[in-house]
Order: structure tokens, then C-alpha cells, then sequence
């Protein structure tokens, strides 16, 4: 309740600033105006929008997968791990910005790049956090399968992975919240499509207050990726990490 | 099952330049109980660890089943599965098989027969020890060591369980380490009283009738208080 009361108050004072103040609509759209243009071009947004959702899920899947799988490999073998950790650590300090407009040039204007955009920016959090629980198994677990005579591959999935799986879904929550920086970096740079598409467009043409109805949208969806990954971690991985020394 | 007997020749253990014990000769007697009893800190869980081949540089004797103070079940895997657990990282298929019948029957003995199918945080901590227990002796190995088992329990489910593990465990080489004097007495066909820095391994104790042996008995309580004598002038 306290947050609607809040978000009701700030679009209240906003709308009143843009009236007193007298700010173009072109620079400073008040809310009212930003819901009509959200009613009468509706059918525009939401087709952006679904495009725009494509890209995040589509970047979200790959980039959880990708990282993942690498963080896997890493904590299996300690070979791939000395050659290609220090570079995926080195590729993080590229900024993702410098990418994009290389992602468009090879991957073409449509959804790939957006997609390939969005994978690159959460795949760090992703290994960094599951390889990081892969490291911290309980010891207790690791003796007693050593006392069991577990193969080192049964210990990896049976028990270092499920045990690495909250870690995991920290690491998939940050992919959630992050992915939609990447699709809309991805749309800014060279697109025909998509939420972040519709806004350089509209700022273009002065039309700020659909370029505001976009970004109302964007957060939506980023709210809404978020809290849809929240709910399937919470549901697939119920346990907490392990229990304390 | 044959009764195994375990011996240590000679053992040194240590941790850099802190020496747990030195030239250590010890043996425990086949298909019997032997309780290490000694204060927080001494050494037990060490030589517990050196037996079982967990130390840095071990490799243990033989093929033998470890139960810890924790349970350490698995959270994302039912009782039934957790009892396995040996079975399914050891991979083969056949064997899992052949034990799933004795799971069964032995988390019946531990009084879990109806609760196969729960995860284990929904059990009490007296329950998932006796889960733990039944793992343990679902392993089927002719040697079974425990440390502290049941020093995270309220004292009547510890009594409970001293029970049970006594009845399930008859006929294998058990070495139980614990700092309960009560518990030692009531479990070990022979107790011996770890004490000193490196620790040194007192004379074979041997309580009188068979275990588990009942708590009030005055002979039992006797001999607590002489070993509780012990351990306090061995400090």
C-alpha cells in the first residue's frame, strides 16, 4: 500500500511542476498526458513492447545458460578454469557500450544482436556467482562422499551443483534486473524494432510524451522479468545454502 | 559379516607444528564398540578423520561408513534418497538397486518408515540423526565410526538413539568418539580416555553386561564418576 500511496504522490507533484513551471510537453510530458498517449497508441506500444520482451527472455535464457555451463566447466576442470578465466575477467572490463555498435555491425540490425547483447551483459554475474557456490560446498558434504567412494563426477552434479543452486539464483535475479539494460543499449545503437527503438525515435521527432508511454512500458517489463525469474527461483530452488558449521 | 578389528602402528598426527598425537599404538577389537572419550579439544575428531582418511596425506584402511555430529543430509533429496546417498555417487545402478529394499527396512528400524518421501527439514533433529544413522548403516560396511553423533540432541531423544545405535550396530567395529562419560559408559564395550597435548590413549575400560547399558546403574554411575576424575587431572 505505502508504495502506491508513494508512487500516487510523486506523479500528483509531477504533474503539478509540469503545469506551474510551464515546461514544454516536448522536454518535461506531465503524467496525464503521457496515459492518453498510452490509450491511443496502445496497439504501436504493445507490439514494441512484445519485441522488446523477446529480446530480454531470449538474452535472459542464453546468457543463464552460457553462464552456467562455463561456470560448470570452470569448477571441473582446473585447465579451462587457468586459461579462460582470466579472460572472461579481462572481457568484463570492456564496457558493454563499446560492444553494441560491433554486435549490430556483425549480427545485423534485427533481434540477434539484442539478444547476443543482453546474453553478454548478465553472463559475468552468472558465472561468478554459481562458480563461487561451486567452491563453497559444505566440507561435511565433500567428506562424507569422499568416505563413500563417490566419483568425482557424481560429487560435481549430485552434490556441489544442487548445493552452488541459491547461489545461482542470485546470480539468475542480477540477470533479470540487468538483461533489459542490454536489449535497450542493443535498440539505441541500430534497430528496427523495440521499446528502446520507439524512444530515439519519438525524442526525434519531439514526441516526448510517447518516448515517456516507452519507458513506462520498459520498466514494466523489467519489473515484470524480475519478479517472474524471483518467483521460479524460489520455486525450483527451495533450500537454503548449506547448513552452518 | 566378518568382524574386522582395527589397528594404528605408530600413527603421527599434526597440523604444521602443532603435533595431536605421536607413535600412537592402537587397536580396537573386531565386531565391538570402542569409545574414544576425551575433552573438547584433545584430539578425537582428528584421529576420527586420520581413520577415515580425511586428513591431508591419509588414505584410509578400509572400506568403512562415517557418520558426523551434523547430518548432513542432502536438502533437495527425500529420506529415502538421502539413505542411498553412497549408492547413487558411487553410480552403479545395480547395486542402487539392491539397497533400495534395505533403505526401506532400515529407515522402518529407525522408526522413519512412514516419512520416505519427506525432505529432511521437515523432520525433527532427533529424526534426522536417526536418518543419518540409517545411511550409515545402509553403507554395510564392516566398520563404522561416529563422531559425536548425538551431542547436538536433548537428553532423553540421545538416550533413545544410544538405543537404536546399539541394536543396529551389534556385530561391527565401531570406534564412537564423545565427551560424554555417560554416553561412553553406556555404548562402548571398552572405553579409553584420550588426554594430554600430543595425546596419549589410557588402559582399555570394560563396563560390566552387555550394551546399551541401562543409565542408572550403579556400577555405570560408579565408574562415570571415576572417569570423570579422569578427565578432569588429566588436564
Amino acid at each position: 500500500m505505502r508504495p502506491l500511496i508513494t508512487a500516487i504522490g510523486l506523479l500528483l507533484a509531477w504533474e503539478l511542476l509540469a503545469w506551474a513551471a510551464g515546461v514544454p510537453v516536448y522536454i518535461l510530458p506531465p503524467p496525464s498526458r503521457v496515459a492518453v498517449v498510452l490509450v491511443e497508441r496502445f496497439d504501436l506500444l504493445l507490439e514494441q513492447a512484445a519485441w522488446t520482451a523477446t529480446e530480454m527472455i531470449l538474452g535472459l535464457v542464453l546468457g543463464l545458460i552460457l553462464g552456467a555451463a562455463l561456470a560448470v566447466v570452470f569448477a571441473a576442470s582446473a585447465g579451462w578454469r587457468r586459461w579462460a578465466l582470466p579472460l572472461v575477467i579481462v572481457s568484463q572490463a570492456i564496457p558493454v557500450i563499446a560492444i553494441a555498435p560491433l554486435l549490430v555491425l556483425w549480427l545485423g540490425y534485427g533481434m540477434a544482436s539484442k539478444v547476443a547483447m543482453a546474453a553478454l551483459v548478465i553472463f559475468f554475474p552468472v558465472v561468478s556467482t554459481l562458480y563461487d557456490g561451486l567452491r563453497r560446498t559444505d566440507s561435511g558434504w565433500l567428506d562424507l562422499a569422499h568416505t563413500m567412494d563417490a566419483r568425482p563426477r557424481a560429487v560435481l552434479l549430485q552434490i556441489r551443483l544442487p548445493a552452488a543452486l541459491p547461489a545461482f539464483a542470485s546470480g539468475a535475479r542480477i540477470a533479470a534486473a540487468v538483461a533489459p539494460i542490454g536489449a535497450v543499449i542493443g535498440e539505441w545503437v541500430g534497430a528496427s524494432a523495440g521499446l528502446g527503438y520507439l524512444m530515439t525515435q519519438s525524442l526525434a521527432r519531439g514526441q516526448a510524451p510517447l518516448a515517456f508511454a516507452a519507458l513506462f512500458l520498459l520498466s514494466l517489463l523489467g519489473l515484470a522479468l524480475y519478479h517472474v525469474t524471483d518467483w521460479a527461483a524460489r520455486r525450483l530452488v527451495p533450500w537454503q545454502s548449506p547448513q552452518g558449521e | 559379516m566378518p568382524a574386522l578389528s582395527l589397528s594404528v602402528r605408530g600413527a603421527r598426527i599434526a597440523f604444521g607444528d602443532r603435533v595431536v598425537t605421536n607413535d600412537l599404538t592402537l587397536d580396537f577389537p573386531g565386531g565391538r564398540t570402542t569409545c574414544l572419550l576425551g575433552r573438547s579439544g584433545v584430539g578425537k575428531t582428528s584421529l576420527l578423520r586420520w581413520l577415515a582418511g580425511l586428513l591431508p596425506g591419509t588414505e584410509r584402511a578400509q572400506p568403512l561408513a562415517y557418520m558426523a555430529q551434523r547430518d548432513l543430509l542432502l536438502p533437495w533429496l527425500s529420506i529415502r534418497d538421502n539413505v542411498l546417498l553412497g549408492y547413487r555417487l558411487r553410480g552403479d545402478a545395480a547395486a542402487l538397486g539392491a539397497a533400495e529394499p534395505r533403505a526401506r527396512h532400515l529407515l522402518s528400524e529407525v522408526g522413519l518408515g512412514h516419512r520416505l518421501g519427506d525432505r529432511p527439514e521437515m523432520l525433527s533433529a532427533g529424526m534426522r540423526q536417526r536418518a543419518a544413522l540409517a545411511r550409515t548403516l545402509c553403507e554395510d560396511r564392516p566398520v563404522v565410526l561416529m563422531d559425536e553423533p548425538f551431542a547436538h540432541l536433548d537428553a532423553v531423544t540421545r538416550l533413545e538413539l544410544q538405543d537404536l545405535a546399539a541394536r543396529l550396530l551389534a556385530g561391527r567395529t565401531v570406534v564412537l568418539v564423545t565427551h560424554d562419560p555417560l554416553e561412553a559408559l553406556r555404548l562402548g564395550h571398552q572405553v579409553r580416555v584420550l588426554s594430554g597435548t600430543p595425546f596419549r590413549v589410557g588402559p582399555a575400560i570394560e563396563p560390566p553386561g552387555p550394551v546399551p547399558r541401562d543409565p542408572s546403574d550403579p556400577v555405570l554411575l560408579g565408574l562415570q564418576g571415576r572417569l570423570i576424575a579422569d578427565l578432569r587431572s588429566a588436564a
